[in-house]
């Protein structure tokens, strides 16, 4: 029965993407439009699937409104998640348009599968802050820190980007930390300190900027060498690659490149 | 078909050719270990207290018993997740009650492997509570009155007459309850966290070996399969058809 649901569902997303491209082609060919750089004018309709990375939430989705509101006849959806499990699940044949992965690493398995329409481009950089209790009771400064033997700290697992980027950065400052959990995504790190469960913990700057409310971010001159690239890219199998083509150029144009950086990107 | 062709699904993908060393990878070993060593403790945690509850909800009537019946499902209602949460909030360092633990004994349950047990009992609990709490309400009541009209203690009566009774609801409750805690994945990574050795058990290798490398996660997940099915295939037999 689930399957059977599952399926319907499917038939029913490319149906309407089938049937939105259409429409795209027809009017794009009609004589009006001179939309701002960037979009696809007025024309772009029909449905857009974008798969983006977790640390992309709060920035995609203020990017999207202002899509959606260049391009009042589309239907954006972005679907938020790991970058590996985003890439398995586009390996694996889901029907969408756009993938911003947090890694060039996982882009790359999706390149390596065919599955990319042209060359990845990077458009932004996120790189590592320590994560602390609102107000750093502990007085953190430096990754060397961390290392006081009554002080708990969590880090990414090594499988996951933020985890990766960790390793190379506590190697370069070549201390010997000793974390209390490997945590499976940079969000559950960040919310290990929310809960105060650890002292502190290694996560983006956009993650502790977002969560400025709860925990205090502090910057720290090794994540200089771990730095993490976000690359984007147009699906092959886009059901609306007119539209995935204009939400790239959209996302790479200044006025949303602003909103990447005060979301604590770098460009 | 339903349930088969998923585990067919594995043993097709599965990287034979590489199988031999990747299983003699360290990592592996370690995480199994401490799969059966925390399943089967939080299955003894589970006994000790799930079958006197199981007990009071058959035997005992008092107000707000069936209040008290639906809280023991809450474990089974739950995403994992939430549980681990939860978990947090009362047995964390800043919880109700783990502050307390924290600040008294220096004993801190998060992110050891103590604290997996813990995560594996919440979520397996009810599966042991509810099958011996139908044994019990299957079997006669008028067995133990028999044997306390003979003189019989309370306690007595329980151990002699009612336990040989409900003896495999005990071990059919037993088995799906160490099933449910080796496969326990959402709770544990939530409350106790992900630590190779300490609190990294078979489900979270599997899951992290998932964001990397699919032909590890999928031996771990068949390393997991093979010794659980042979384990349980071994107990049944023995226990639940005795």
């Amino acid at each position: 029965m689930r399957k059977v649901l599952t399926g319907l569902a499917l038939v029913a997303v490319f149906a309407t993407a089938a049937c939105g491209g259409g429409s795209d082609d027809s009017a794009n060919s009609a004589p009006a439009g001179g939309g701002a750089p960037g979009s696809a004018g007025p024309g772009a309709s029909g449905q857009l699937v974008v798969l983006a990375a977790a640390s992309l939430t709060e920035s995609f989705d203020k990017i999207k409104e202002d899509f959606q509101a260049q391009n009042p006849n589309l239907q954006v959806t972005i679907s938020y998640g790991g970058s590996s499990g985003l890439a398995q699940q586009i390996t694996a044949g889901a029907p969408a348009d756009v993938f911003a992965a947090a890694s060039p690493a996982t882009m790359q398995a999706v390149v390596d599968a065919g599955e990319a329409a042209g060359e990845p481009a990077v458009f932004v950089r996120n790189q590592l802050v320590i994560a602390t209790a609102k107000g750093n009771p502990e007085g953190i400064r430096t990754l060397a820190d961390l290392t006081k033997p009554d002080l708990k700290v969590a880090l990414c697992a090594e499988q996951v980007p933020c985890g990766s980027a960790a390793r190379k950065a506590i190697e370069a400052a070549g201390v010997d930390l000793e974390p209390v959990t490997l945590e499976q995504d940079v969000k559950a790190a960040l919310s290990k300190v929310k809960l105060g469960e650890v002292d502190a913990a290694l996560v983006y700057r956009t993650d502790a900027r977002a969560a400025s409310a709860d925990i205090d971010g502090v910057e720290f001159p090794e994540s200089a060498g771990a730095i993490n690239d976000y690359p984007i890219v147009t699906l092959k199998s886009a059901p609306n690659p007119a539209a995935a083509a204009a939400f790239v150029a959209f996302v790479r144009s200044g006025p949303e490149l602003k909103v990447l950086t005060d979301a604590g990107f770098q460009l | 078909m339903f349930l088969t062709l998923p585990l067919a699904g594995l043993l097709i993908r599965a990287p034979w050719s590489t199988l031999p060393e990747r299983l003699t990878e360290p990592g592996i070993l370690a995480a199994l270990r401490l799969s059966l060593l925390t399943a089967s403790l939080a299955t003894v945690v589970c006994l000790i207290l799930g079958v006197p509850l199981a007990w009071v909800l058959a035997r005992l009537h008092f107000p707000g018993r069936r209040l008290v019946r639906a809280l023991v499902t809450v474990p089974l209602v739950l995403p994992p997740v939430v549980g681990g949460v939860a978990l947090l909030l009362v047995f964390g360092r800043r919880g109700l009650i783990g502050g307390w633990l924290d600040q008294t004994f220096g004993v801190s349950l998060p992110f050891t492997t103590a604290g997996v047990v813990v995560a594996e009992a919440f979520v397996a609990m009810p599966f042991l509570v509810i099958a011996v709490e139908g044994a019990l309400r299957g079997s006669d009541a008028r067995y133990e009155e028999a044997a306390a009209t003979l003189g019989a203690s309370r306690w007595t009566a329980f151990r002699r007459v009612t336990l040989p009774l409900i003896a495999p609801g005990v071990a059919a409750g037993a088995v799906l309850c160490w099933a449910r805690a080796l496969g326990e994945f959402g709770a544990t990574i939530t409350f106790a966290g992900n630590f190779p050795g300490r609190t990294q058990t078979m489900p979270l290798a599997v899951y992290l070996a998932l964001e990397q490398d699919l032909d590890a996660a999928i031996v771990l997940s068949l390393v997991l399969l093979a010794v659980s099915v042979g384990i349980l295939a071994a107990l049944r037999d023995k226990w639940v058809a005795a």
